[in-house]
């Protein structure tokens, strides 16, 4: 008898309702759904790829736009934001950590705190699109880049270049809704896995949903690690 | 595959990569203050992508996972390059007919 059929008896003995039947180990099974994990966080990548490739051709064809519309977004909340995020990142994987060792309460702790943060980011965001929408950012039939820009003291941008800005803001809100929408939904699975962690369902030696949660809290942290210099950065020295 | 057995990553490297990834974004801020020209965006990509390597190698474990998992993200990426230098050279060449 092979070693894997050794196993797979051995399993069934111990009558592991973790253990799927098309699995030797629990090891072989955690490794293929992270391998998973992997495979459907790649297509993410070609999802934002996309957009990422828009912005490439249109900071290319319309630069100066570009640079008036990054400069107008406040780099105070993207900057606070980042680093909501990285915190909520570290609060993701010690929360894995803990799930590691068993630590119950503490794996529902972190888990909460990565809840919070997200929230705190989703809060900010909102603040940011409110903004946008007094100054009539959004693109749309109210579109106006120049609209209160004399009134704040900032220099007005001629017509063809504010109705470029447009382009610019189509995509980071296009961007960061759709990095919005992540998160929103991160957020949601959060407050399943908590309940769920609450009541002991991530044992030790099962908490592979927790850990491929943690992948994809982590690469929608590593989206907007890019969005971030993309979308406020553009260019914020005075001699643009 | 794995060699059987979580690597349990310890704390103090968690809070390492997350005083790290802080310091550049620090950093990324103060440098798109200063004029560097054409290299402004050069080091802002830099930095952005130093730390998204420090997160998935780190806080997303690829560094401890097994090598198949490397090779799913590098094919990724190499799809991902394809997308972008292929629609470059369709959209940064166009002017050149004219």
């Amino acid at each position: 008898m092979s070693d894997s059929q050794t196993t797979t008896l051995q399993a069934h003995h111990h009558h592991d309702p973790s253990l799927l039947v098309q699995f030797d180990t629990a090891y072989q099974q955690k490794d293929a759904s992270q391998f998973g994990m992997w495979v459907f966080l790649i297509t993410e990548i070609m999802f934002f790829g996309g957009l990422f490739g828009a912005y490439l051709i249109y900071r290319n064809l319309y630069n100066p736009a570009f640079v008036a519309a990054s400069t107008s977004i406040a780099i105070k909340w993207g900057a606070i934001n980042t680093a909501v995020l990285i915190c909520s990142s570290l609060t993701m994987a010690m929360g894995v950590h803990s799930a590691a060792l068993g630590a119950r309460k503490l794996l529902v702790f972190w888990l909460g705190a990565t809840l919070v943060l997200g929230s705190v980011f989703l809060g900010i965001k909102g603040i940011e699109y409110y903004d946008k929408y007094t100054e009539h950012h959004i693109p749309g039939a109210n579109f106006d880049f120049n609209y209160d820009r004399a009134e704040k003291g900032e220099k007005l941008v001629p017509a063809d270049v504010a109705t470029q800005t447009s382009i610019f803001f189509a995509l980071y809100f296009a961007m960061t809704g759709m990095h919005a929408l992540h998160m929103i939904i991160g957020a949601g699975i959060l407050v399943f896995l908590i309940w769920r962690a609450y009541h002991g369902a991530y044992p030790p030696h099962h908490y592979t949903m927790v850990e491929n949660f943690g992948l994809y809290w982590h690469f929608v942290d590593i989206i907007w690690i890019f969005l971030f210099p993309l979308l406020y950065l553009v260019s914020r020295s005075p001699v643009h | 595959m794995s060699a059987g057995g979580d690597h349990i990553v310890s704390p103090k490297i968690y809070v390492t990569i997350w005083l790290i990834l802080l310091a550049f974004t620090g950093i990324t801020v103060a440098a798109a203050y200063q004029n560097f020209g054409i290299f402004n965006p050069i080091i802002a990509l830099t930095i952005a992508c130093t730390k998204a390597t420090l997160v998935i190698l780190f806080f997303m474990h690829v560094k401890y996972s097994p090598k198949m998992i490397a090779l799913v993200i590098g094919c990724g990426l190499f799809f991902l390059s394809i997308l972008m230098v292929l629609t470059c050279a369709d959209y940064l060449s166009r002017a050149w007919i004219m």
